[in-house]
């Protein structure tokens, strides 16, 4: 049995949960090393997808993704919303109209969306952002896909992302905000990383 | 019909003042600015972007400039046009976005096409030429020396002229050594008043160039 839009609604509604739940932490991890906004920017951006949800309950899990794309890019303000935006929206183009999404077409949505965070922000691994998680998160969803088990690519993808986040501490950033400090983003951790982890812990949580 | 030029900043006010700004040299463009958040916020908005650059494509069918700020504003300038009916009338320009802005301004009032405002924006960004000048391999094909008669000398406004007018014409034309295309070129040859010019032309377009800089130059900008 693949995922359908009841997943991507539960996904979206648990994501809006975390970010509402992990603001605070988000605008701690960016004070040092951005504009501090990443915790407010996040759960602004997710409470308007759940309004825009609502008011237009979406029928596909493509939609679904979609409207969250559109809705972040208008209302999360700061880099995180056309990364992410971005992101949501190759990852609903990788789905389509499909509603029983099996192992391969998530692990392919998780690979478009990486893909397309990293074409518009043009990060590379290493760089110290969100791209640190999202490269691990493909590549374990892909690694795990071949088993044909949705709730092992989720749970692959969710560890990987979490070690990745955590991976960025003692990176030098090169890219964003950030990396007009140099030297100075040493020993902090990345908070498009950590907002990545949360995200995709949520689809797990989602997923049941 | 111009160029039109919309201006993507995380800050409301400095959209607005950058379009103010540039709006004293250039009139007849349509300069749009999409700056903060829907609420007013500091960051940028697709929406907001999206609609100016609707707003200019509705004007006329002359393409349209983007000057961008920080890092984020380039992303969702870059997401706004891929949504975009078509796309490939929107060209961004990657240049500081006040002297790349007042550059593409001047060249859009001048009448040239998006590549060649696109092209002005981006020609501030280079570091200035080495002493020995860039176009030494080339002949002269038409020189011309002029002196500057308005009190002020080479400021900002005239070096915006001289750029602008340039970018215009097939000629590569160097103005004490300096490349005639940069504004920031010509600021940093510090003319005063009294200062003779030395200008070397090469290209299909040499003979008119010296001729539009002997207009200005001699003229005095227009200025007292």
């Amino acid at each position: 049995m693949g995922l359908d839009v009841q997943w991507a609604l539960r996904w979206l509604a648990l994501s809006a949960e975390a970010m509402a739940e992990h603001r605070e932490e988000l605008i701690e991890l960016d004070r040092p090393i951005g504009d501090s906004d990443h915790g407010e920017n996040m759960d602004r951006g997710f409470k308007a997808v759940m309004v825009k949800i609502a008011e237009a309950p979406p029928e596909t899990a493509g939609a679904a993704l979609k409207m969250t794309a559109m809705t972040l890019m208008s209302k999360v303000g700061g880099a995180a919303g056309p990364l992410y935006g971005t992101a949501f929206l190759r990852a609903a183009t990788a789905l389509g109209d499909a509603d029983d999404i099996d192992a391969a077409t998530l692990a392919a949505a998780f690979q478009a969306a990486r893909d397309g965070i990293v074409a518009r922000g043009k990060a590379e691994s290493g760089d110290k952002t969100m791209v640190d998680a999202w490269t691990p998160a493909v590549d374990a969803a892909v690694a795990a896909a071949g088993n044909s088990d949705v709730h092992k690519v989720l749970a692959a993808a969710a560890e990987a992302a979490e070690a990745g986040a955590v991976s960025t501490d003692p990176m030098l950033a090169r890219k964003g905000r950030a990396s007009y400090l140099g030297e100075r983003s040493i020993g902090h951790r990345d908070p498009g990383a950590v907002s990545t982890a949360l995200i995709l812990r949520a689809a797990v949580g989602a997923a049941g | 019909m111009t160029v039109k030029l919309v201006v993507v900043s995380h800050s409301e006010k400095i959209a607005d003042g950058a379009v103010e700004l540039a709006a004293q040299m250039a009139p007849d463009v349509l300069i749009l600015a999409a700056g903060g958040t829907d609420d007013g916020r500091i960051g940028t908005s697709l929406e907001r972007v999206m609609a100016a650059l609707e707003q200019a494509g509705d004007a006329n069918a002359d393409g349209t400039v983007v000057l961008t700020d920080l890092g984020s504003a380039v992303m969702t300038a870059e997401s706004a046009v891929e949504f975009l009916a078509d796309p490939a009338s929107v060209l961004l320009a990657d240049a500081p976005l006040i002297e790349g802005l007042v550059a593409a301004a001047v060249a859009a009032q001048t009448g040239a096409d998006a590549a060649a405002v696109k092209e002005a924006a981006e020609a501030v960004y280079r570091p200035p030429a080495a002493p020995a000048h860039p176009h030494g391999h080339l002949a002269a094909e038409a020189t011309g020396d002029f002196e500057l008669v308005n009190q002020a000398g080479m400021h900002a406004r005239p070096a915006a002229k001289i750029a602008g007018g340039l970018s215009g014409m097939d000629a590569e034309v160097t103005i004490n050594g300096a490349d005639g295309a940069s504004m920031t070129e010509l600021m940093m040859l510090g003319a005063v008043k009294g200062t003779v010019l030395h200008v070397e032309a090469s290209g299909p377009d040499a003979a008119k160039a010296v001729d539009y800089l002997r207009g200005l130059i001699t003229g005095g900008f227009g200025e007292p």
